[in-house]
């Protein structure tokens, strides 16, 4: 087989480099990006001739971590990769879970899920976008998207108690049941954050000084996208219709009527402009989840029946869940499971192989930001210095989510 | 040189004397006061984002929680920033920066610890790559909680502030903190 | 013909075992020296990329089973995940890199290389990824280095 196109240029930056005239610029870890992470770049005059990401300074060895806990307990500890897009990263594991355990999950908590997930996909993009803003020094956008963060942060926490740390999702179903009033608080939520996209586009991305710093840099093209294997919001800009809630059978993606954005420049600003689109999406999501959620247990049936008759009575009262003794120890049958779940970023890919004990054998997690990394190491190069933070804005890359 | 108006006296290197001059001026009661409440409004941490705290932090200066009130305004570049805000868990490859980072501030200088993490590990407490920040840094405040709300930041910036106006920290070489909050 | 029939087809004459243990899952294991070759058909089928490159560390048997993920966004093939998965000794883990085969192994492999000691020959930068440049211990992720281990079970029939 012939080698790729992709591995024949990384040999030809090899070799530029090589020559004396480059020379090195260490960004990072302390910089005024994102923060804990460093890149090596390497310049010729003021054109970027390679970039080295490089990449640990949040590593807190959750894979290792999680073969000493017990199954349940790893929920909370996989939380912590991307805090501020909690729901979807359990999300994977609390499927691969239910593969290998075989449970069903009712309706509403498919529902409840769905819900969740895009009101954190909207935060997570609206994190993304300001800080997108201040890369370029655009202090207006940074403030404004953390700002309206505030507004899906607030429902999310009426939601499950806890601003970020949800811990929502369980084996078999969510935690606590819609409270009251809280159709009406996201719809106001909705149309609040809809009249605001408005602005935005007034106020950043019709911008010319945006448009001059995002437009054509950066591109990426759909066959590189494609075999680099990158995720999310960078992919679709770059035309690949392809969406983990397309492919795997979670929440209550197959009983809603949505389409997946796509865009076809590949471009920063695209990659921008794409997570716009995914937020209005997101919006119509919840507004239809929110006519459509049918009435019933938010538990599995099988996990229903061990909760003491009690208990089960002031559960259905308050619409709580507390958690049975069993989840301390769940033990799943020998084998192994995938499960694949769309974040604000990207698609996170469990891996989990079960030997019959109470603790998992191996867990295997891939997060979006690990695979978009190759997208910072790929895409500034030829351009100016001046573009870098540009496209290291675009890619909404998430550090302590990559290094885990 | 001596110096009679001021009630000491001061012999030697120029330079020398005149730091000392300054160092005494500074520390008589209505100017240490005075600086004091000065320092104690324009606490600027360094922008130094360790791990997923950081989410709440940036929350806790932006419009909601507008930590800028409190003249907690996060900056870029260590040399112009007295406090370092170690954000959630400190891994061993990130310690070696944010020592650089401590080094490089000018006094005074005051270190927050937030998040559990930060106070002795948390959930990753038998982690392989962390370490304990308060066996590398003197800490003035610590804030519990996982990740801890953008009020608890709050609180432990007007901690920080009671803490400087009280005169409860030194400074100069050895900065060591008198009792915790 | 459909997916599991090609796949058959056109990897039975390598593949020491092919199994379906999910419907969205399907294992193919080979020998360690024909590791590129399956890799490449599974490309030519069209499971372009990596999901994931991940090392099982297993001392009863004296090896380490080093599991590709293959996946792809074609339409009619994106339902599916490809395992590809070889073993090697635990003592000497060297296996070809399929960096040539899959552009995006270029990270995951080094990944595994730093958690797990796997040696990809060919891979153009085997160095220390995640873990700190200076750590002299064994990979972590293998199972003899030891962590302190917290937790209460609950007994349970």
């Amino acid at each position: 087989m012939e080698q790729s196109s992709l591995t024949f240029r990384y040999k030809e930056l090899e070799r530029a480099w090589d020559g004396e005239k480059v020379y090195e610029v260490f960004i990072g870890p302390q910089h005024p990006a994102s923060g804990h992470m460093r890149f090596i770049v390497r310049l010729d005059g003021d054109i970027i001739v390679n970039v080295e990401p490089d990449i640990g300074y949040v590593h807190r060895t959750m894979e290792k971590l999680a073969e000493t806990k017990e199954y349940i307990k790893s929920i909370p500890l996989f939380e912590r990769a991307t805090i501020i897009d909690s729901n979807n990263i359990t999300l994977g594991y609390v499927r691969a879970l239910e593969k290998l355990l075989g449970i069903e999950v009712p309706p509403r908590a498919r529902y409840l899920r769905t819900l969740l997930s895009e009101i954190n996909r909207i935060a997570s993009h609206l994190y993304g976008l300001g800080l997108a803003g201040i890369f370029i020094n655009h202090s207006t956008m940074f403030m404004w998207g953390f700002g309206d963060r505030e507004i899906w942060l607030q429902l999310a926490e009426e939601l499950t108690g806890a601003r970020l740390t949800h811990t929502y999702s369980i084996p078999g179903g969510v935690r606590s049941d819609l409270p009251q009033d809280f159709k009406d608080r996201a719809l106001k939520a909705i149309r609040y954050m809809e009249r605001r996209l408005k602005d935005y586009m007034k106020i950043f991305f019709n911008n010319p000084v945006t448009v001059a710093r995002y437009k054509d840099i950066g591109i990426l093209k759909k066959e590189d996208a494609k075999r680099l294997g990158i995720v999310g919001p960078n992919l679709r800009a770059s035309g690949v219709r392809y969406d983990a809630r397309l492919v795997e059978d979670y929440g209550a993606y197959r009983e809603i009527d949505f389409e997946v954005p796509v865009r076809e420049e590949g471009d920063a600003l695209s990659r921008l402009l794409l997570r716009i689109d995914e937020i209005k999406i997101s919006m119509d999501i919840i507004r239809q989840v929110l006519e459509k959620i049918p009435d019933g247990p938010i538990l599995a049936e099988k996990y229903l029946r061990l909760i003491p008759p009690k208990l089960r009575k002031t559960m259905e009262e308050t619409g709580r869940v507390k958690f049975p003794g069993l989840f301390a120890s769940l033990r799943p049958p020998p084998g192994e499971a995938t499960a694949r779940v769309e974040m604000g970023h990207g698609e996170v890919f469990y891996h989990i192989i079960s030997d019959g004990s109470p603790k998992p054998y191996r867990v295997r997690i891939v997060t979006p930001s690990f695979r978009n990394l190759l997208l910072l190491r790929y895409l500034p190069v030829g351009h100016r210095f001046m573009d870098f933070p540009a496209i290291y804005g675009s890619v909404d890359y998430f550090p302590p989510e990559a290094d885990r | 040189m001596v110096c009679p108006l001021m009630g000491i006296v001061l012999v030697g290197n120029l330079e020398e004397s005149a730091r000392k001059a300054s160092r005494w001026f500074l520390e008589k009661p209505p100017i240490r006061n005075l600086r004091d409440w000065a320092i104690s409004f324009s606490l600027w941490p360094v922008h130094f984002t360790t791990s997923c705290c950081g989410a709440e932090f940036a929350a806790a200066s932006c419009p909601r929680f507008d930590a800028e009130r409190f003249g907690f305004l996060p900056f870029l570049s260590p040399r112009q920033t007295n406090l370092l805000l170690i954000e959630g868990t400190l891994t061993r490859k990130m310690a070696e920066a944010a020592k650089i980072v401590y080094q490089q501030m000018p006094e005074p200088k005051f270190v927050i610890l937030m998040g559990v993490c930060a106070l002795d590990g948390g959930i990753f407490h038998n982690s392989y790559n962390i370490v304990r920040p308060h066996e590398l840094f003197p800490v003035d405040v610590f804030i519990p909680g996982c990740p801890p709300r953008p009020e608890a930041v709050a609180r432990s910036i007007i901690m920080l502030q009671r803490k400087v106006r009280n005169s409860k920290y030194i400074w100069g070489d050895g900065h060591e903190p008198k009792g915790e909050d | 013909m459909n997916l599991r029939e090609k796949i058959e087809e056109k990897l039975k004459d390598i593949a020491t075992s092919i199994e379906y243990p999910r419907p969205d899952l399907i294992v193919i294991a080979v020998n360690r020296d024909r590791i590129m070759e399956a890799a490449q058909r599974i490309v030519e089928l069209g499971f372009d990329h990596l999901a994931s490159v991940e090392g099982v560390d297993l001392p009863k048997e004296n090896a380490i089973e080093v599991i590709y993920h293959a996946e792809s966004y074609e339409e009619e093939l994106r339902n599916t995940i490809v395992e590809l998965k070889t073993r090697v000794a635990r003592d000497d883990p060297k296996l070809q890199s399929l960096i040539n085969v899959w552009p995006n192994a270029l990270y995951l492999e080094r990944e595994t290389w730093d958690m797990l000691g796997v040696v990809f020959e060919g891979h153009p930068e085997l160095k220390r990824l995640l873990l700190p440049p200076w750590w002299d211990d064994i990979p972590p992720l293998r199972k003899d280095y030891k962590v302190k281990v917290e937790g209460i079970i609950v007994g349970t029939k």
